[in-house]
């Protein structure tokens, strides 16, 4: 039979189930498959933080949305165009998201009485008229999957759940997706479990088939690659960016890169990547606290290691008292803070922009800290680099937040030239036994001049032996030292250390085509791509808007003073309750407008236009 | 588990700990005596542990930069800066984790770390039990002096109960630590106990400490002259009678001319008894290297601050692979089939082209 097909420019699927339905996996393999296509593509997974929550149930739904276009794209999308529900607690959770008019793709056998019961469900809502809206594929997928099984060696419990690569075949036969990765994949993740590999793979091509058969899908849908820029490309997600660019940083500087970390959501994954990369000389060390695993890094920090510490929020503040002694002694660390939802525990597997003010000024005395903020999942690899540069540069525990959605979303991303990659190396040097003066003693708190950083000497090198420890140092000699005018000079100097970092940061990039917006819409971090997608929604309204994006959160760009004050009015859209406002305020007197949002999820880019055009509607 | 070592193992041959640490020979005490006016109280048994460990660093035979010392806060933690190797004055309670990541990142380093009881035992418990139970090659000295010095006198997780001090005016209700048993139960490696006096048996402990590949943990008893002063005096009279040197390969032999010995008694506990009123077969004859650990801690448990019966020197000494000797080798294996190619890693395996 053939179908017709339809072109489309875009697409935003989201796929949800259970817990135990595979719907991450389901995700990353429609992802894959999208992007060796030629899509650009963002996604958004969304799972709860129990493992395994009562099957079933609202609390354990899991999904995955992807938004895939034939240009390029900024966000995981706002709504689906596609919603798969595996159960009716996935249906429950996910349909006040669908627009009408929406394909919905339902998974009838789960529509048990008991089943719907449990989620609040009076009557099956596929006869009461309430999905009377939408583009309805009822489809026993549980059932399919079990017949198309019949004949293998299988229990009827495997055979349930390969029912996930139903749904991917399905699904990839409507958007004509590449199966072979999916295919070499099974094979990988399967190979030893013979019979479990045929099942998935004969529940893939039952789905892909079913599609091509059933009158139920008439149409077939078409979106072409995307023109992007030339280059070899791969998907990747923040956190493994991130981890990457530690890797790459530690390459770049010619030090041996050690982690010490405590497994926390969302940012674990980098623990468990770089723990693989022995062959780069990794250490990593798995501490029995935050505490633990950032003064282990410091220990390593003091030693010539980069050292790296990552966590979220909760761990930020266990390690605190461990950067605020890297501030004293200034040495060189990388405090990675993979942010979500708070306070306290909070929404652990949720996104959240919260931990800014906590980088900047959560720690007891004057503590300055250079901030880094990523603005997308592959921008993490160039963050960490970045990051690094300054920790090694100027002697400083330097704060990269990332957050839930840049950790596990993901995106293509051209894979750089390594030989284009800064050499952190240049940046800095170990002190030497040439640096103890002939006529007296090895001083660790002098200062570069152009810097301010002090000798990093490391132990074992001969003539430099010294102490330092978190009580004040006098200048120079570093010897404790309780004097007044000296502990003025310290807190002042250190600042200034701090601050002078802004003239190695490139200026502030402001993207205003027309050149006569008098509204800057001004973000940080994650929030880059929602508010790039709003911005374009509002020019292609017609509007003249400017956009700007900050990525050194301390020291800001020396020019942000000048940018602020160039436009009428500022927008500051922000994941929590205005915590980069305050600083604006603050600092340069700018009396910008918050948009603020904590939801647990990142901004739509229709609410950020609806504010975008709420703030113009007012000149 | 390999086998065994003997102890204080010191011939032509690098103390164990030592193996990779650059020698050096022909240093003295005064190469590790620093500039900084020492600022303890007078009569402070600090002045004696420092003085003894500055004379015996030269035994390491080790560069003076290779040595480093770590300590947290507190009174013992000061040390750091009167010692003129490397040093860092760290945070309350996290030196065992800072020198952790310090000596598992660098092997050709000695470290030392220097805490107190309320340092160790209190805010750094968690970290000082996981150094112990990873057995990274640290020697951690602790000065327990049964008090909260440099807060001015407030009780200490070792301090007795029902002690009056500055937190406590009615008594402390807190039941205390027995450090030697906390390390013993926290699968530490190596494990010993000595006294700030008694400058050539700490030097001792110190030397089988440095022989000791991996974490070692030394209790010395330590005399606070202002907040509790005389918390050890009964093992600090000439011939205590109370006081056990134990020695490895030797019967114990305690009290007044050595008439007292050991003997195992009920559930794995051990006794003191007349030596000559029980058949010389049954007398203990000390064992450090034992693997199991009950025996060491039956040790332990003779003493609950009473100073009746009081073991010092090496109660456990046995041998288990180093943390930073595995994280190295493991690097080494891996490496074996090559070193990383940071462009094939960003690559990865499921890569496109666009033109």
């Amino acid at each position: 039979m053939t179908k017709q097909v339809q072109e489309l420019d875009h697409v935003i699927i989201r796929f949800a189930g259970d817990s135990g339905d595979g719907m991450q996996l389901t995700g990353d393999r429609f992802t894959q498959e999208t992007a060796v296509f030629g899509n650009d593509l963002s996604t958004l997974p969304n799972f709860p933080a129990e493992i395994r929550a009562p099957a079933g149930t609202l609390p354990g739904v899991s999904s995955f949305q992807l938004h895939f276009a034939d240009h390029d794209i900024l966000t995981p999308g706002d709504a689906p165009d596609v919603l798969v529900a595996m159960n009716p607690a996935a249906l429950k959770a996910n349909l006040k998201d669908l627009p009408r008019g929406a394909e919905l793709i339902v998974n009838t056998d789960e529509l048990t009485k008991r089943n719907l019961t449990k989620v609040g469900y009076g009557k099956n809502p596929l006869d009461d008229g309430s999905l009377d809206g939408y583009k309805l594929h009822p489809v026993p997928l549980t059932s399919l999957t079990v017949k198309a099984l019949e004949g293998q060696d299988i229990s009827r419990k495997d055979a349930e759940r390969a029912k996930n690569m139903f749904a991917l075949g399905l699904l990839s036969w409507l958007y004509g997706r590449p199966a072979e990765g999916t295919l070499s994949f099974l094979e990988a993740k399967f190979g030893k479990k013979p019979e479990i590999y045929k099942a998935n793979v004969t529940a893939f091509q039952a789905g892909w088939n079913y599609g091509e058969t059933t009158e139920d899908f008439a149409v077939r849908y078409e979106v072409k690659p995307a023109t992007i820029a030339p280059g070899r490309y791969r998907n990747i997600t923040g956190n493994l960016a991130l981890a990457y660019g530690l890797i790459a940083a530690g390459q770049l500087a010619k030090l041996p890169l050690f982690l010490g970390s405590y497994p926390i959501t969302p940012a674990s994954d980098i623990l468990h990547e770089l723990s693989k990369h022995k062959k780069f000389g990794v250490r990593t060390f798995q501490a029995e606290d935050e505490i633990s695993a950032a003064s282990a890094a410091l220990g390593a920090a003091f030693g010539g290691s980069l050292a790296v510490t990552t966590t979220s929020g909760p761990g930020m503040l266990l390690k605190a008292e461990t950067v605020n002694l890297a501030v004293s002694v200034e040495l060189p660390l990388v405090v990675v803070d993979v942010q979500r939802a708070g306070p306290s525990t909070g929404m652990p597997t949720k996104t959240e922009q919260t931990d800014l003010l906590m980088a900047l000024y959560g720690r007891n005395g004057e503590s300055p800290v250079p901030v880094i903020a990523a603005q997308s999942p592959s921008d993490c690899f160039f963050a960490a680099i970045e990051a690094a540069r300054i920790a090694v540069t100027y002697r400083t525990p330097v704060i990269l937040l990332s957050d839930g959605y840049l950790g596990n979303g993901s995106e293509p991303w051209r894979i750089p030239d390594v030989d284009t990659l800064p050499d952190l190396s240049a940046e800095f040097a170990f002190a030497t036994s040439a640096d103890k003066p002939a006529d007296g003693d090895f001083k660790p708190f002098s200062r570069d001049s152009r810097t301010l950083a002090r000798p990093w000497a490391i132990p074992g090198t001969p003539g430099l032996e010294h102490r330092i420890g978190g009580i004040e140092k006098a200048d120079g000699t570093g010897d404790i030292s309780y004097d007044p005018d000296n502990h003025d000079l310290m807190v002042r100097t250190r600042a200034a250390k701090i601050e002078g970092i802004a003239s190695s940061i490139p200026p502030l990039a402001v993207d205003d085509p027309s050149g006569e917006a008098k509204l800057l819409v001004l973000g940080w971090g994650s929030t880059y791509g929602s508010i790039g997608a709003a911005v374009r929604r509002a020019r292609r309204a017609g509007h003249d808007v400017a956009q700007a994006h900050l990525r050194h959160m301390n020291p800001f760009p020396a020019n942000l003073g000048e940018v602020l004050r160039r436009y009428d009015k500022v927008l500051v859209p922000e994941i929590n309750l205005g915590q980069l406002a305050l600083l604006l305020r603050g600092k340069y007197l700018a009396d910008v407008i918050s948009y603020n949002r904590v939801r647990g999820l990142p901004f739509r880019a229709a609410e950020l236009a609806e504010a975008i055009e709420e703030v113009l509607s007012h000149e | 588990m390999s086998e065994n070592i003997e102890l204080n193992q010191n011939g032509p041959s690098r103390l164990r700990s030592l193996e990779l640490v650059p020698h050096a020979g022909g240093l003295a005490a005064k190469d590790f005596k620093s500039d900084q006016e020492v600022r303890w109280c007078p009569g402070c048994g600090d002045y004696a542990i420092l003085a003894a460990f500055q004379a015996f660093l030269p035994e390491l035979a080790v560069p003076r930069e290779n040595v480093v010392v770590v300590s947290g806060i507190g009174c013992s933690s000061r040390l750091p800066y009167y010692v003129s190797s490397y040093g860092m004055h760290s945070i309350h309670g996290r030196a065992p984790a800072i020198a952790s990541g310090l000596a598992s990142s660098r092997q050709d380093l000695s470290v030392w770390v220097i805490t107190g009881d309320g340092d160790a035992l209190s805010i750094g418990g968690n970290h000082l039990i996981h150094a112990l139970r990873r057995n990274v090659n640290i020697k951690i000295m602790l000065f327990n002096n049964r008090i909260y010095g440099l807060t001015k006198g407030q009780y200490s997780p070792t301090s007795e109960q029902g002690k009056v001090t500055k937190s406590t005016p009615y008594g402390s209700l807190d039941y205390p630590f027995n450090p030697v048993s906390l390390a013993l139960g926290a699968e530490a490696s190596f494990v010993a106990r000595s006294v700030d006096s008694d400058r050539k048996h700490l030097q001792s402990v110190l030397r089988a400490a440095a022989d000791h590949r991996g974490s070692a943990f030394i209790e010395i008893f330590q005399n606070c002259p202002i907040f509790n002063d005389d918390a050890f005096a009964p093992v600090k009279e000439p011939n205590a009678p109370g006081l056990i040197r134990l020695v490895h390969g030797e019967q114990v032999r305690f009290g007044p001319s050595g008439s007292m010995g050991l003997r195992q008694a009920d559930y794995g506990s051990i006794e003191a008894v007349e030596a000559s009123s029980v058949p010389e077969s049954e007398l203990i004859v000390h064992d450090a290297t034992r693997t199991d650990p009950s025996y060491a801690f039956a040790l332990s448990r003779l003493d609950g601050y009473e100073f009746k019966h009081t073991p010092i020197g090496v109660f456990r000494s046995v041998e288990r692979q180093s943390y930073d000797d595995a994280m190295a080798a493991q690097i080494d294996t891996v490496r074996a089939s090559g070193e990383g190619d940071l462009a094939r890693l960003l690559a990865g395996n499921d890569t496109w082209e666009v033109v």
